[in-house]
């Protein structure tokens, strides 16, 4: 037989023949448009019908829902905690104290001057002096230091200016001049900014920002594994199906578009139970936490995930869902081939 | 239609299904394939549905040569080849209508026309007024008839039929040879794989018959 044989569509009700392109495989009858609108098409049951399949097994669907939910509202309300304690810091940011410690034999007059030079500047608001006495006073009155203080011949302890910045210097560059210049005083021994807990504060919020990423990447991890056995579950338990669909040739996309919608189901319905799980732990803990910040007469409120926030969240967890699923469908579809 | 030159198959268990079989089938041919099970019947269906691929030799359809297809072509090729299975393939928990819109939805026809083409195909095995029926419902004649009616509402130039009339009696056995015979008139290249004597009789077709791997009569039988 010729192999320029014209291929001939046949319906059982005598359709006209119809050559067709021989060469390759014969991928489409129909025009473009109508094969987009099909595909469409496909999408929208395939959706649909994932989703209603998950309908029907409610509980196999709220436990890998919810073990997706668990593992995303861990990492994200550590990391709600973090920026808390972070804003909480920065609120402290704004009024630090500068401690200047003088020299052990500097005068009592020389450092009334000074004080008041102090005073006088544009950028300082208050000083206060605390005398060697004064400051011996209140370390004896702390529990365990009286009677090593005791021990000693004479009182170590330097005369001190507690120095509040004024209101427009307190920037880190504004408080080192305003250190600096201090510094420069011949009164002076040293002088202590007193931000350091600030800048430790903040290295922690670091490092407790890389162990949350971390944590979130490996729980984000066992969310691929939880929600891939489940996607192979789905496709071993419709074996037959896809091997008759492969018989009647639908491509791979077929096949693995159910499968696909399935697990981006997953991960939303996980997603949007994360977000339920956070706002409740909010909910929860925002009284709490307003009525101790009203004890210290700061107007401290516990900051929860804005909208953008949920909505990144919902987003990203079904595009884990639809990940871990496309690497479940690639793994276990090639191994279903009718024979 | 269907070419098959010097094809051998032997599977990895050393077993040699086929061997040097070669024969030509003309467009709106229908042939009958015969011999005992275990002749190399299904072995030859795979390879023209690119279930398997022949150890040595060519298979070419409508001109194609299958071996040269890639991968991702095997879908497309499987879409020009109808095929009605022993052991049916239906899906249990879709409607009949469902099972036979398949390969419809499979090539993407929308949805207006897989309803008008599937109570056609239906119309034409007589199971129209069973559309909404599940298959488990169905005798197995009528869930062979479903069967054939997927296989050719995609109106494929091909169409392999495994013992399509196993599980009929005569009566309805005649009115399925009959419908591949109109397939074939409208230009359908058929190729049925049958024990049934009597039948092939009937029909007095072209038939091929395998023994052990070989083909050993091509022709008319009598």
């Amino acid at each position: 037989m010729s192999k320029k044989t014209q291929r001939v569509k046949v319906s059982p009700k005598n359709t006209p023949k119809e050559p067709v392109n021989q060469r390759g495989a014969v991928q489409s009858q129909t025009p473009f448009g109508q094969k987009f609108k099909s595909w469409r098409q496909h999408h929208r049951i395939s959706a649909t019908n994932s989703l209603l399949r998950l309908l029907g097994m409610p509980l196999q669907t709220i436990m890998t829902s919810l073990v997706v939910a668990i593992a995303l509202a861990l990492p994200t309300t550590l990391f709600i905690a973090i920026n808390n304690v972070q804003s909480l810091g920065d609120n402290w940011d704004a009024s630090p104290k500068i401690s200047v410690y003088l020299h052990t034999r500097a005068r009592e007059a020389a450092i009334e001057g000074f004080q008041k030079e102090l005073v006088n500047r544009a950028d300082v608001k208050s000083v206060e002096y605390i005398s060697p006495k004064e400051a011996l006073v209140s370390f004896q009155a702390m529990a365990g230091f009286g009677n090593a203080l005791d021990l000693l011949e004479q009182n170590p302890l330097p005369p001190t200016l507690v120095v509040t910045p004024a209101t427009q210097a307190a920037t880190p560059a504004g408080l080192a001049a305003l250190g600096e210049s201090m510094a420069k005083n011949a009164l002076v021994e040293s002088v202590d900014m007193d931000m350091d807990w600030v800048r430790r504060l903040r290295e922690i919020m670091v490092l407790g920002k890389k162990i949350v990423t971390i944590l979130a990447s490996l729980l984000g991890l066992g969310v691929l594994l939880a929600l891939g056995n489940s996607i192979r579950l789905a496709i071993e338990s419709r074996r037959d199906e896809i091997i008759i669909v492969k018989l009647v040739g639908g491509t791979n996309g077929f096949v693995r578009r159910p499968f696909l919608y399935t697990g981006a189901w997953y991960g939303f319905f996980g997603g949007a139970l994360a977000v339920l799980l956070v706002e409740l732990g909010h909910q929860s803990l925002a009284e709490s936490v307003a009525s101790l910040a009203a004890a210290y007469q700061s107007s401290f409120a516990l900051a929860g995930l804005s909208l953008f926030d949920n909505l990144s969240l919902l987003a990203a967890s079904t595009f884990l869902g639809l990940f871990s699923a496309w690497l479940a469908v690639g793994k276990h579809l090639n191994e279903i081939e009718p024979t | 239609m269907i070419e098959f030159h010097d094809v051998c198959k032997r599977y990895a268990t050393g077993q040699e299904a086929l061997n040097k079989v070669s024969f030509s089938v003309e467009e709106r041919e229908i042939v009958f394939l015969t011999g005992h099970s275990g002749a190399g019947k299904s072995t030859l269906m795979k390879l023209i549905m690119l279930m398997e691929k022949p150890t040595s030799g060519e298979v070419m359809i409508a001109g194609r040569n299958l071996g040269r297809l890639g991968s991702s072509h095997v879908p497309y090729h499987r879409r020009q080849v109808g095929a009605v299975f022993q052991n049916h393939q239906l899906l249990f928990d879709r409607s009949v209508f469902e099972n036979v819109a398949l390969p419809l939805q499979i090539c993407g026809i929308h949805h207006r026309d897989v309803a008008r083409r599937v109570r056609a195909a239906l119309d034409k095995v007589g199971l129209l007024s069973k559309e909404n029926a599940l298959p488990i419902s169905l005798s197995g004649g009528e869930q062979q008839r479903v069967g054939i009616a997927r296989a050719v509402v995609n109106k494929p130039p091909v169409l392999l039929a495994d013992e399509p009339t196993g599980n009929l009696d005569p009566e309805l056995s005649a009115e399925i040879m009959e419908l591949f015979r109109q397939f074939s008139e409208v230009g359908v290249t058929v190729m049925i794989a049958s024990h049934d004597i009597e039948l092939i009789k009937r029909m007095n077709r072209r038939v091929l018959t395998l023994e052990g791997g070989q083909l050993t009569h091509d022709g008319a039988m009598w």
